[in-house]
């Protein structure tokens, strides 16, 4: 299993191809997504590394989180998340993420928070039918209709699709291509659409339901300009391992 | 100017389409790429521009509309579409309108556009 990143959504445009068929995609944006921190199983209990993207202001940045990331030797990060990777795929820390982590063709999910709507009534929260425009139905042409049986039950079950609050929870949106990646300025393109709002963080990984492509680049795709500095810290890494 | 735009205007920069200054009223003509099996080749389509929409921009598109064998066709084009050869306009039309969806409920003279005589193009 390979590390996932964290990215910023930008936005949605559209792509024209060669052969004429234009590709809705959603743009991606790496932004100083570097390894934070490293979960060991002899010492956590399970492997994973600790990612952190963007970038903070140290007076905005928990004193607790400050020290996190001095020990870490980078920046302070907007956003942090961990992913769960196999041993032999461990990254070093301090080194950092390209957008080349991914490869044109290949599928992944996308986990974010979705936009929120409020509460909302049972028709836009459950796509219910509503009830009929005429035929005596008054005020209540949106409503939900009945909820349940008679005195039988004597009570509504528990999970009856109702209004109430809808969005702003995690979403996972599974098998979305990548049409396109541009490491210069750390774009993800991305067939269709993320969950989230334009600027919300959201983390890719490697499609879970479909087969990865050979030529992905294992254990990530690290940027080629910290090799020098991330060999200095392997020995480092080394030690501590 | 954002991460978007920018995309966007390179992507209209590296298809390096050549669009003609053309509004709704405008006739205009159509080379659109259609595939047959393995060979291609271009057909033309000539007709009333009768909206132009999402501007300029990458996702732009307009609505041509022509009367074929006495019944009105409509066809919508992406502006940068990659089958679209080219387009080429054939007469400045004077409309007061931006869309011409008027036009579907008018048959012949009465869904004539006047020419417009004093037509300049923008520098």
């Amino acid at each position: 299993m390979r590390s996932g990143i964290i990215a910023k959504k930008v936005g949605m445009t559209r792509l024209f191809m060669e052969d004429g068929k234009q590709i809705p995609v959603t743009v991606l944006q790496m932004e100083n997504l570097q390894v934070v921190a490293q979960r060991s199983s002899d010492q956590h209990g399970y492997t994973a590394v600790q990612l952190g993207a963007g970038s903070a202001k140290a007076k905005n940045t928990s004193k607790a989180m400050r020290g996190h990331f001095a020990v870490a030797k980078v920046e302070p990060k907007r956003k942090v998340a961990e992913f769960r990777v196999d041993p032999e795929n461990m990254l070093d820390v301090g080194s950092e993420l390209t957008a080349e982590h991914y490869v044109e063709g290949q599928f992944v999910d996308v986990s974010g928070t979705s936009i929120g709507k409020g509460f909302a009534g049972a028709m836009k929260r459950h796509n219910f039918g509503g009830l009929r425009a005429s035929h005596g139905v008054s005020i209540s042409h949106r409503s939900h209709g009945s909820t349940g049986q008679c005195q039988g039950p004597g009570k509504v079950f528990k999970g009856k699709k109702m209004a109430g609050h809808m969005g702003a929870v995690r979403i996972t949106t599974q098998n979305l291509q990548v049409v396109k990646t541009d490491a210069d300025r750390g774009l993800i393109m991305i067939k269709g659409a993320v969950p989230g709002s334009k600027g919300g963080w959201v983390t890719v990984k490697d499609a879970v339901k479909k087969p990865l492509p050979e030529n992905v680049p294992f254990p990530a795709a690290l940027r080629s300009a910290e090799a020098p500095a991330v060999a200095e810290e392997a020995p480092a890494e080394g030690g501590e391992a | 100017m954002n991460l978007i735009a920018e995309l966007e205007a390179e992507q209209i920069a590296a298809l390096g389409k050549d669009i003609p200054d053309f509004k709704a009223g405008d006739t205009v003509r159509v080379g659109y790429k259609v595939t047959e099996g393995t060979r291609t080749r271009v057909q033309n389509y000539e007709g009333v521009c009768i909206s132009r929409k999402n501007g300029a921009g990458i996702a732009g598109s307009f609505t041509v509309r022509k009367i074929s064998f006495g019944e009105g066709v409509e066809r919508v084009f992406p502006l940068y579409s990659t089958n679209i050869d080219s387009i080429t306009v054939v007469r400045r039309g004077r409309v007061r309108r931006a869309k011409l969806y008027y036009l579907r409920s008018r048959r012949g003279k009465s869904a004539r556009i006047a020419e417009d005589t004093n037509y300049k193009p923008k520098s």
